[in-house]
C-alpha cells in the first residue's frame, strides 16, 4: 500500500509544482492567459512524446539515445509525404515507420548483445543521417488540418488542444498495453530481469517490443513537430537531453523497473514553463538555454546520485 | 509409500569448459516423498537444481517427470510440466506489486490467497510492492505461489535460510501435510534438524556424483557427513611446517561485535600477528560480508574493527590497505585485469595513489613483481593475458599482488576454490611462510580439510554468528563439519 | 589441469587482431587509397599525369592536415573509452577554444587568449570528470549536458564580444597552413602531442588506472584506487586536449563560427573505433586511433568523389561504430 501512496506522492508533489509555476507566471505577467496555456503545450509536445518514448525504454531497463533522430526522420517524411497525399494515409506511414525504427533499434541490441546505450548511439547517427537523405534541407509541407489541429482550444477555453491530442495519443497506445501481459512483462524485465526469466518472460522480445513503443511515440513526436513547424526539418531538436531529464525529474528510475509515464509529462510542463517563466523575465534567450542545460544536467545527476543511495542501503 | 515416480534424473552430468561440476547425479522422486538433497560446498548441488529445473541443460543424462522425458529448455517449459522451484533468492519481481507477479506466472489468485494465510501471513494486500516486503515474507510468497500452481513436484532450495522459527515450524507442517496429499517435495538444505523433521529420504552429493542415498532414521547426521566427506585427495602435510610466527599478545586486528546487514548478526574475534586464522562456515552464514567490511568495502552496521589497537574506519580499500590489511577475494573475476598482463596485474596497487600517476618506475618495478612470480611458481608461459592462465595461476596472481607491495594482514577468502591440487599444495606453504613472517592471515576455505593442513586456529561461523573457536590443529574434518553445520551448539546445550 | 586451453581459431585471429590492430589497419589504408587511385586516376600518383614524383605530396599534405585535428579529438575518445566512457563533448570544447582564441586575441592578445582557450577546456572537463565520477552519470549523458550548456554559454559569449572582431593569431596559421618539406606543419604540434599520449598511455601509473578501470573497475577499488581520482583528471585532460585540437582547427580553416568543429565529432568517435579501442574500455592504442583517422579522411575523399550526400556518411559512420562494435562482442565473446 505504502508503495502506492508514495509513487502517487511524486506525481503529485510534481503537480503541485506545476501548478505552483502557472501561479508564478500568472504573477509576473498578469496577462497571461488561455493563449499563453496553449503556446505552452503546443511547444511541449515533441517534448512530450520523445518523453513519453523514452521512458518506456528506461522502464524495460534500457535507454534510447536515438529518439530526437527518429523524430527528425518522421517529421521529413512526414513533410514528403503530405506534399504527394492526403493527410491521413501519410501520418499512418509514418507512424509505422517510427515503429519499424524502434523494433530495428531494440533487435540490434538484442540480437548483438551490444548494451543498449552504444546500439542506439551508433543508431543516432544513422537515423539522422536518413533524415539528410529524405530531406537535405529543411523543407516540404504538412496539411493545413495538421497545423490547425494542435491550435485553440477543445470544448472549454483553458484545456489546449495540443493536451487533449498527446493525452488520447498517449492513452490509446499505452494504457491497453500496461493492462496486458506485455506491460506487466516490461516493468519485470527492468526490475530484475533474471526474476523475470525465471518467472517465465521472454526478456528479448520484451525489450524489443518496448524499443517499438518508443518508435511509435517517437513517430507522434516528429508529426507533432511537422505540424508546429509546417515543414520538415532533418536536423535533430534538443530533445535528448531534454527526454532524459524530464523522465529522470517525473519519478522514473535509471535503470529499469519503476516509475510510470506520468510523471515524465508532468515534468516536461514543468521543464517547459520553467523557460516560459525566464523568458517572460526578459532573460536573454541564449542565457535561457544555460540555464535550461544547466536544470537538465542537475536533474539527470540528483536522480544517479538518489538510485545510488537506493542501491546501497 | 513408494507411489509413482514424480521426478526421476538419471546420470546427469554438466562441466563449465574445463570444469566437470556435476559427472552423474541423480535423484527420484515418488509421490508423496519428501527427499532432501545434501551436499558439501562444491558438490555440485546448485548445478544440479539449475538442471532439473530447466534454467539449464545437461550435458548427458535425462530428466523424466511422470516417466516422461521432459525437454525443460526454460523455468516456464519446468513450470508447466509440473516442477516448480523456489529459490533462495525469491524470483518476484521487487517493482511490481503481489497481484501483477501472480499475472506474470499465470497463477489462480484465491489457491495463493489461502496459502498465503495457511502459511502464517495475515494483513497482505494484492495491491502491495514486492519491494516493500520483508525477505521473509517474500520467501513465503514465493511458496505460495508455487503451491497455487498445484505443482507435481515441489524443489525448495535453501527456503528456510533467514525464516523466522514460526514461519518454518508452518512451512514444514505445510510441506508434510501436502506431501500426504501426493506432492513430491525436493528439499535442499544444509538444516539437519529441519531434515530429520520432514525428509524420508536424503541423496548426497559429491563432487559431482550422487553417493548415496539414506533414509533418515536416528543417527543418520554421521552417516551423512561420512557420505559428504568420502574418500579425499591425500593432501598430507609432510612438506608443511606448522610454526608460528613471533605471536605477540596484542592483536593485530580485533573484530567486536561486528553486524553487517543482512546476514552478520554478531561476530567476533582476534588476529593475532604470526598466526593463520581459519573461518569455518557453510556456503552463506556472512563470511562473504565479514570480509568485505574488514577490506573496506562496506562499513559495518554495528560493533567495531580495530587494526594494531586503533579503531579502523575504513570507507574505501585504499583505507584498509593503507593500515596494510590487504583482501583477495573469492571470484578471481573479482580481481583480475582479465585482458592484462600478469606484469599490470601484480604492479597495480603501485600506481594506485596520485603521487605515482607519473612515470613508472620500471626497473623497481620489474624486481618486485619478479620476485613475486618466483616466490609462487607462477607459470607465466601466457602472460599476456591474465585470462589466458589456468586458475591456479590465476589466483597466484591475485596473492602475488599483495606479495610485491608487503603484507601486514592478508585476508584470503577461499583462495583454493577450483584450482589444482599442486596450486593447492603451493598456496598453503605460502600462507605458513607468511605468518613465519609475522604476518596475520585470515583464511577462509570451503574445503575442510584445509583447515588442519593450513591453520593455528579457526572460528565457526553460523546464521551470521561466531559459533565456536577451534584449535586447528585437533580439529578433524568430521568436528569441523558438524561445527559448521551448527550441531556443536545443540550437543553443547544438551 | 594446468594446461593452457586452446580457443577456436576464430577466437584466436580476433585475438591477433586486437593485439596488433594497426597492422591490418594500415593494409586497409593501403587498399582505400588504391581504391582512390582507381576511382580517380592521378590523385594519388600524379606521375602518370607528368606531375611530381611518385606519390602526390600535395595530396598526402593535404590528407595529413585534415587527419591531425581528427586525430587529436580522437585522442579525447581512446583515453576516455579506456576506461569504458566517451566524451561526446570533446567536438564542442574544440569549437569553443577556437570561438574563444579568435576573439578574444585582439582584445587581450594572443597569449591570454590561447591560456583562456585552454582554460575553457579544462573547466568542460573538470565538470564531466565530477559527474562521472563522483555523482556516477553516464559518461555520455553526462557530456553531452555539459556540451549543451557549453553551447549555451558560447552563444551568450558571443554576443557580448560581437563588435571586438576575430583574429587569428599568427603561429596557428602558420601551424594550420604552412608547410615545411612539402609535410604540414601541423606535425610540429601533433608528433610531440603523440607521443606524449603514448608515454602516457604505456608508461605512466595513470596510464595504468586508465586501462584497469576500463577491465575491471572492481579489481582497482580493491587495490587501491580511488575511481574518482582518475576520472576527474581524464576528462579534465580530455578538455585540455580537445581545446588544443579546436585552436589547431582554427589554424586550419582560419575562420569562426558556432560550430566549427562540432562535425569532427562523430568521425573522432570513429577514428577511434575503428583503430581497435573497445567502446567498453580496457583496450586500446593510440596508433589505431590515427590510422583510423587517416582511413576516415579517405573514406571521406571517396564519398565525396561519389557525390555521396551528407546523410550517407552520417549512416555509413554509424554503421561503422556498430558493426566494428557488434563484431568485436562478437569475436572475444565477452563485453
Amino acid at each position: 500500500m505504502s508503495g502506492i501512496i508514495r509513487k502517487n506522492a511524486w506525481v503529485a508533489g510534481l503537480l503541485a509544482l506545476l501548478v505552483v509555476l502557472l501561479v508564478a507566471t500568472r504573477m509576473i505577467q498578469p496577462g497571461f492567459g488561455v493563449s499563453g496555456l496553449e503556446s505552452i503545450a503546443r511547444a511541449a509536445l515533441p517534448f512530450v512524446f520523445a518523453t513519453t518514448g523514452m521512458a518506456v525504454v528506461v522502464i524495460v531497463g534500457g535507454i534510447d539515445l536515438s529518439v530526437a533522430s527518429m523524430m527528425a526522420v518522421c517529421a521529413v517524411t512526414a513533410a514528403v509525404l503530405m506534399e504527394r497525399m492526403a493527410g491521413v494515409p501519410a501520418i499512418l506511414i509514418v507512424l509505422a515507420l517510427g515503429l519499424a525504427m524502434g523494433v530495428i533499434n531494440g533487435g540490434l541490441i538484442v540480437a548483438t548483445r551490444v548494451p543498449d546505450i552504444v546500439v542506439t548511439l551508433a543508431m543516432l547517427f544513422v537515423w539522422e543521417g536518413v533524415a539528410l537523405l529524405i530531406l537535405e534541407s529543411p523543407g516540404g509541407s504538412t496539411a493545413d488540418w495538421l497545423q490547425k489541429s494542435i491550435r485553440g482550444s477543445f470544448l472549454i477555453p483553458g484545456l489546449p488542444n495540443a493536451l487533449v491530442i498527446a493525452t488520447v495519443c498517449i492513452a490509446v497506445v499505452w494504457l491497453p498495453i500496461r493492462r496486458a501481459r506485455l506491460g506487466i512483462a516490461i516493468y519485470a524485465t527492468g526490475s530484475d530481469e533474471r526474476a523475470a526469466f525465471r518467472s517465465g518472460v521472454a526478456v528479448g522480445r520484451t525489450r524489443i517490443a518496448a524499443y517499438g513503443i518508443c518508435g511509435l511515440f517517437s513517430a507522434f513526436g516528429g508529426l507533432s513537430l511537422a505540424a508546429l513547424t509546417g515543414i520538415g526539418e532533418p536536423v535533430p531538436g534538443p530533445y535528448l537531453l531534454a527526454s532524459v531529464a524530464a523522465v529522470v525529474l517525473g519519478g522514473v528510475v535509471l535503470g529499469g523497473g519503476r516509475g510510470g509515464l506520468l510523471g515524465p509529462i508532468i515534468a516536461v510542463f514543468i521543464l517547459r514553463i520553467v523557460r516560459t517563466i525566464l523568458t517572460l523575465l526578459a532573460v536573454d534567450p541564449n542565457v535561457t538555454t544555460i540555464i535550461e542545460g544547466t536544470i537538465m544536467v542537475g536533474v539527470v545527476m540528483l536522480g544517479t546520485a538518489a538510485t545510488m543511495r537506493g542501491a546501497r542501503t | 509409500m513408494s507411489g509413482t515416480q514424480l521426478l526421476d534424473a538419471t546420470g546427469i552430468a554438466k562441466s563449465f569448459g574445463a570444469v566437470r561440476a556435476l559427472t552423474e547425479a541423480s535423484l527420484h522422486v515418488s509421490e508423496g516423498e519428501i527427499v532432501a538433497l545434501m551436499g558439501a560446498n562444491g558438490a555440485g548441488k546448485s548445478t544440479f537444481v539449475k538442471i532439473i529445473t530447466g534454467a539449464l541443460r545437461p550435458d548427458s543424462g535425462t530428466v523424466l517427470i511422470r516417466g516422461r522425458e521432459a525437454r525443460v529448455g526454460s523455468p516456464a517449459q519446468a513450470r508447466r510440466s509440473g516442477l516448480v522451484p523456489v529459490y533462495q533468492e525469491p524470483s518476484l519481481i521487487p517493482d511490481l506489486d503481489v497481484a501483477d507477479n501472480l499475472r506474470l506466472t499465470d497463477t489462480p489468485v484465491e489457491p495463493f490467497r489461502r496459502w498465503v494465510e495457511e502459511l502464517g501471513i495475515r494483513r497482505l494486500a494484492l495491491s502491495d510492492m514486492i519491494g516493500d516486503l520483508p525477505l521473509a515474507t517474500l520467501r513465503i510468497l514465493d511458496l505460495a505461489r508455487a503451491l497455487a500452481s498445484a505443482p507435481d513436484v515441489l524443489l525448495l532450495d535453501e527456503m528456510t535460510a533467514a525464516l523466522p522459527t514460526d514461519l518454518v515450524e508452518r512451512v514444514l507442517k505445510v510441506m508434510r501435510q501436502k506431501a500426504d496429499e501426493g506432492m513430491g517435495v525436493i528439499y535442499v538444505s544444509h538444516r539437519f534438524g529441519e531434515i530429520s523433521e520432514l525428509c524420508d529420504r536424503a541423496t548426497v552429493l559429491r563432487d559431482g556424483m550422487s553417493v548415496g542415498d539414506l533414509k533418515i532414521e536416528p543417527g543418520v547426521e554421521d552417516r551423512a557427513v561420512e557420505l559428504m566427506l568420502g574418500q579425499k585427495l591425500d593432501l598430507a602435510a609432510r612438506d608443511i611446517h606448522k610454526t608460528r610466527g613471533t605471536t605477540g599478545d596484542r592483536p593485530r586486528m580485533r573484530v567486536k561485535g561486528v553486524a553487517i546487514a543482512p546476514k552478520v548478526s554478531d561476530i567476533s574475534f582476534d588476529l593475532f600477528p604470526g598466526e593463520v586464522l581459519g573461518v569455518v562456515a557453510l556456503e552463506g552464514q556472512g563470511q562473504d560480508e565479514l570480509f568485505e567490511c574488514m577490506a573496506g568495502f562496506m562499513p559495518p552496521r554495528a560493533g567495531s574493527i580495530e587494526v594494531n589497537g586503533v579503531a579502523a574506519d575504513f570507507r574505501h580499500p585504499a583505507d584498509a590497505i593503507a593500515a596494510g590489511v590487504k583482501f583477495v577475494p573469492g571470484d578471481r573475476a573479482d580481481a583480475l585485469l582479465a585482458q592484462r598482463s600478469v606484469r599490470e596485474n601484480i604492479a597495480l596497487p603501485f600506481s594506485a595513489r596520485i603521487r605515482a600517476w607519473g612515470g613508472l618506475k620500471l626497473r623497481h618495478e620489474r624486481a618486485r613483481v619478479a620476485h613475486a612470480i618466483a616466490r609462487l611458481q607462477i607459470d607465466t608461459r601466457a602472460q599476456g593475458e591474465v585470462q589466458r592462465l589456468s586458475g591456479g595461476n590465476q589466483q597466484k596472481v591475485t596473492i602475488g599482488r599483495w606479495l610485491a607491495t608487503g603484507v601486514d594482514t592478508l585476508l584470503l577468502f577461499d583462495p583454493t576454490r577450483g584450482i589444482d591440487v599442486r596450486t593447492k599444495r603451493q598456496i598453503y606453504p605460502l600462507v605458513r611462510e607468511l605468518a613465519e613472517q609475522g604476518a596475520s592471515v585470515l583464511f577462509y576455505t570451503s574445503e575442510l580439510e584445509e583447515i588442519p593442513l593450513a591453520c593455528d586456529r579457526a572460528v565457526v561461523i553460523f546464521n551470521g554468528r561466531v559459533v565456536d573457536i577451534i584449535d586447528a590443529e585437533v580439529a578433524d574434518e568430521q568436528t569441523l563439519l558438524r561445527a559448521a553445520y551448527g550441531l556443536v551448539a545443540q550437543e553443547g546445550a544438551a | 589441469m594446468s594446461m593452457v586451453v586452446t580457443d577456436p581459431p576464430l577466437v584466436r585471429f580476433g585475438r591477433f587482431l586486437r593485439d596488433n590492430p594497426v597492422i591490418p589497419l594500415v593494409v586497409f589504408l593501403f587498399v582505400l587509397v588504391a581504391v582512390l587511385e582507381i576511382m580517380r586516376p592521378g590523385i594519388v600518383t600524379p606521375f602518370r599525369a607528368g606531375r611530381d614524383g611518385v606519390i602526390s605530396t600535395f595530396w598526402l599534405g593535404n590528407l595529413i592536415k585534415f587527419a591531425i585535428p581528427l586525430a587529436m579529438l580522437a585522442a579525447c575518445q581512446v583515453l576516455t573509452m579506456l576506461t569504458a566512457g566517451i566524451d561526446l563533448s570533446a567536438g564542442i570544447v574544440a569549437t569553443v577554444a577556437a570561438f574563444v582564441c579568435a576573439t578574444l586575441s585582439s582584445i587581450w592578445g594572443v597569449g591570454p587568449a590561447v591560456a583562456t582557450a585552454l582554460l575553457a577546456g579544462l573547466v568542460v572537463g573538470v565538470v564531466n570528470g565530477i559527474g562521472v565520477g563522483l555523482v556516477r552519470v553516464h559518461p555520455l549523458i553526462m557530456t553531452l549536458g555539459t556540451g549543451l550548456i557549453a553551447t549555451g554559454v558560447l552563444q551568450v559569449y558571443q554576443r557580448l564580444v560581437i563588435n571586438a572582431g576575430s583574429e587569428i593569431p599568427g603561429f596557428l596559421t602558420w601551424l594550420g597552413t604552412g608547410r615545411t618539406l612539402a609535410m604540414p606543419n601541423g606535425l610540429f604540434l601533433f608528433v610531440p602531442f603523440a607521443l606524449f599520449i603514448f608515454w602516457l598511455m604505456r608508461f605512466t601509473g595513470f596510464g595504468r588506472l586508465l586501462f584497469a578501470l576500463g577491465s575491471n573497475e572492481n579489481a582497482a577499488k580493491l587495490s587501491g584506487v580511488r575511481a574518482w581520482q582518475v576520472y576527474v583528471a581524464l576528462y579534465a585532460l580530455s578538455g585540455v586536449i580537445a581545446a588544443l585540437a579546436g585552436l589547431l582547427y582554427l589554424g586550419i580553416i582560419r575562420q569562426t563560427s558556432l560550430s566549427l568543429a562540432n562535425p569532427l565529432m562523430l568521425p573522432s568517435v570513429a577514428a577511434a573505433v575503428i583503430g581497435g579501442t573497445s567502446i567498453f574500455g580496457g583496450r586500446g592504442s593510440y596508433a589505431g586511433a590515427i590510422v583510423g583517422a587517416l582511413i576516415i579522411r579517405v573514406l571521406d575523399t571517396m564519398l565525396t568523389l561519389m557525390q555521396m550526400p551528407e546523410g550517407a556518411r552520417t549512416v555509413l559512420f554509424g554503421l561503422i561504430i556498430l558493426a566494428v562494435t557488434a563484431i568485436y562482442v562478437r569475436i572475444t565473446g565477452s563485453r
